[in-house]
């Protein structure tokens, strides 16, 4: 009996220590801890994710904006894009701290609209961010133009392989709205400005490297006459990257999108001849501009554009496309 | 509620006052645990002590704690369940087939997704008692399986109960008339007692602590372990099947790609709740306090605004000490 009270002691202390430790930690980190009656006004964050390069991308130029304006803000997500159950329960709980503004990418609208409700009842302004909203509650919608990037990115490989020939396109879905919006935005400037490139019709690969690499080396046996691959995202564009490797096929020229340590590593030695990226930082920072708008009860556009940069050898090292690229 | 704590029988203890006590002492410490980390966070957040918060921490128990009660039978046993995670999201898909597209009547498609639940449950324990497959190998396939089959059946996109708004009332609504509760809250209250009395009072619940306890014993006694054991499993499953309801009519909509990393958390709540993973040993109620515990840690820390990487590392160290207390529990009988 004496070892099992002394088990149960040691127990509640260990417990009480680590959460005062990691409490006090964590109030510093944070900002100010739990309170938001302060004068700062307080915005909180929901995000689709968290460990992810991107997020943390978000996260660090909403923070920086956050100084700049003297807000305080939180920054939450699942720990994987499918965990919606999770996020229900992030926004409930930062709805109950009664923010001055939320910030909210949706993993799924509909699960969320309840809640989006709430929010509106209890006048806490949302913002959108990253994909929209399907819900007439947000007050805005910050996110990445993807159709205007992938047009810039047709644009580039219409230049780079002389304005005619075949070129394919490696997407990775065909029903998410980042998917639909870079494939449409490359075969739409193509059909308007480059009359003499012939698109062959989008392959799927899930954004899955090894499906797409299988792919990419079944469109160059298919079409030995092939100019140029597009690759819609970051896992489509290291499986081009391989598949084109692995077929032993040159002269291709490649075009990417987003970034990562092999996409950048391609582009630095020339296997790739560039890609369009989105700007996270610049992302989590119109967030917070937008957000504290909002809370001064500003009017908002509809959407806020928050740009896209085009990359490659010549460029890659300039702080601006360095501060954009993650690994 | 009575039937939810742990009963005084313990096989191998020999029974008595004494055995009561100390799983009566095991239960007090997590409840007392649990009471100690909502005085702290009532003290810490001027958001966490209201009315409001209660039901949001209760509402976000509901589906770990679903999934945690009938891992605690298969616990009991000696065993362990991976395959409730994603078994949870194939029998959310499942639930979205029977009620959306095949437009079956709403108690129809609920009663077939809960056996749903029961079948796979019943495959686990034919693989496990029948085929002697480890426990944990043969949930682990059974987890990839569902994985998968939730992809295939949904076509990898969610599907919505739009159409259906008393589907999401089983989770969402308020049944007790004037009072924000929500309905989710009542069905694992209600689950949990018929759980408890499924435990202590049957025969079902004998031999999942008898077969956990000696399993050799309990075959020499003339039980049909292999029988028992299947039974088991199958009646565990049961709960993945309801959990898949229940986390489908909260968010309106049957989503395939989720509910991996649900199993952990299911068996870490069973394990704070002082169920031993040895077997023959735990309690519904303490279970319970498990996923409370889960639950009100992963609030009270985001209410605090306290950066997410601790909030793992906290779960983590409440995790140890739960099972190290268990250790020491075992040390000393």
């Amino acid at each position: 009996m004496k070892i099992r009270k002394a088990g149960a002691i040691m127990a509640g202390a260990a417990l009480a220590l680590s959460l005062t430790a990691c409490g006090e930690d964590g109030g510093n980190a944070g900002g100010g801890g739990g309170g938001g009656n302060g004068e700062q006004p307080y915005i909180a964050i929901v995000s689709k994710g968290f460990q992810h390069q991107f997020w943390q991308a978000v996260k660090n130029g909403a923070e920086e904006e956050a100084e700049k304006q003297g807000a305080r803000v939180t920054f939450v997500g699942p720990p994987t894009e499918s965990d919606v159950e999770e996020q229900i329960n992030m926004l409930t709980n930062d709805l109950a701290k009664s923010p001055a503004a939320i910030g909210f990418a949706a993993l799924d609208s509909q699960s969320a609209e309840p809640l989006l409700q709430q929010a509106k009842s209890q006048n806490i302004p949302v913002i959108a961010f990253d994909s929209g909203v399907d819900s007439d509650v947000p007050v805005t919608t910050v996110s990445t133009d993807n159709k205007a990037a992938a047009a810039e990115a047709a644009k580039h490989m219409s230049e780079l392989v002389g304005g005619k020939g075949k070129v394919a396109l490696v997407v990775h879905d065909q029903t998410s709205k980042s998917g639909t919006d870079r494939r449409d935005g490359f075969m739409e400037w193509m059909e308007q400005n480059a009359p003499d490139i012939e698109v062959l019709e989008p392959q799927y690969g899930g954004g899955d490297q090894l499906e797409s690499a299988n792919i990419t080396k079944s469109i160059i046996s298919a079409n030995p006459d092939l100019k140029g691959i597009y690759a819609a995202n970051e896992g489509s564009a290291i499986g081009v990257i391989k598949g084109v490797e692995e077929s032993g096929k040159t002269g291709l020229k490649l075009v990417g999108f987003d970034s990562g340590k092999a996409q950048v590593d391609a582009i630095r030695d020339g296997s790739m001849a560039g890609a369009v990226t989105q700007d996270p930082v610049n992302m989590g920072r119109e967030l917070v501009i937008a957000a504290m708008k909002a809370i001064d009860g500003e009017e908002l556009p509809k959407s806020i554009d928050t740009g896209f940069k085009w990359y490659d050898k010549s460029n890659i090292d300039d702080a601006e496309i360095k501060a954009v690229l993650y690994e | 509620m009575t039937a939810l704590e742990t009963p005084p029988r313990e096989s191998v203890a020999g029974g008595g006052f004494a055995a009561v006590a100390k799983g009566r002492l095991q239960q007090l410490l997590a409840f007392a645990s649990l009471i100690a980390i909502f005085a702290f966070f009532s003290v810490a957040s001027p958001f966490f002590f209201t009315y409001g918060n209660f039901t949001a921490i209760l509402f976000s128990t509901v589906v770990i704690g679903t999934l945690a009660i009938g891992t605690t039978f298969v616990i009991i046993t000696g065993g362990i369940d991976l395959a409730v995670g994603t078994g949870m999201a194939l029998c959310a898909v499942m639930s979205g087939v029977f009620i959306v597209n095949m437009d079956l009547p709403l108690v129809v498609g609920l009663v077939a997704t809960v056996l749903f639940g029961g079948m796979m449950g019943l495959i686990n324990g034919i693989n496990i008692a029948l085929l002697k497959i480890p426990p944990f190998i043969a949930t682990l396939a059974m987890m990839l399986v569902a994985e998968g089959l939730a992809l295939v059946v949904s076509d990898s996109a969610p599907i919505y109960f739009s159409e259906e708004p008393s589907y999401t009332k089983i989770s969402t609504g308020n049944l007790i008339p004037g009072v924000e509760f929500p309905n989710a809250v009542l069905v694992l209250i209600v689950v949990a007692v018929i759980a408890g009395v499924l435990l202590t009072k049957t025969v079902l619940g004998r031999y999942t602590y008898s077969i956990g306890s000696n399993e050799e014993a309990t075959a020499l006694s003339g039980i049909d372990v292999r029988k028992w054991k299947i039974a088991i499993y199958a009646f565990a499953g049961l709960f993945t099947g309801l959990a898949g309801i229940m986390i489908s009519a909260r968010l309106g909509s049957a989503q395939p790609a989720t509910g991996m990393g649900y199993e952990l958390q299911a068996i870490a709540a069973v394990v704070i709740g002082g169920t031993s993973l040895s077997g023959g040993k735990g309690s519904i109620l303490g279970t319970l306090i498990g996923a409370l515990i889960i639950s009100t840690l992963n609030n009270g820390l985001q209410i605090m605004s306290i950066p997410q990487e601790w909030q793992n590392v906290i779960l983590g160290c409440v995790i140890l000490v739960a099972v190290y207390t268990d250790i020491l529990r075992k040390k000393e009988a």
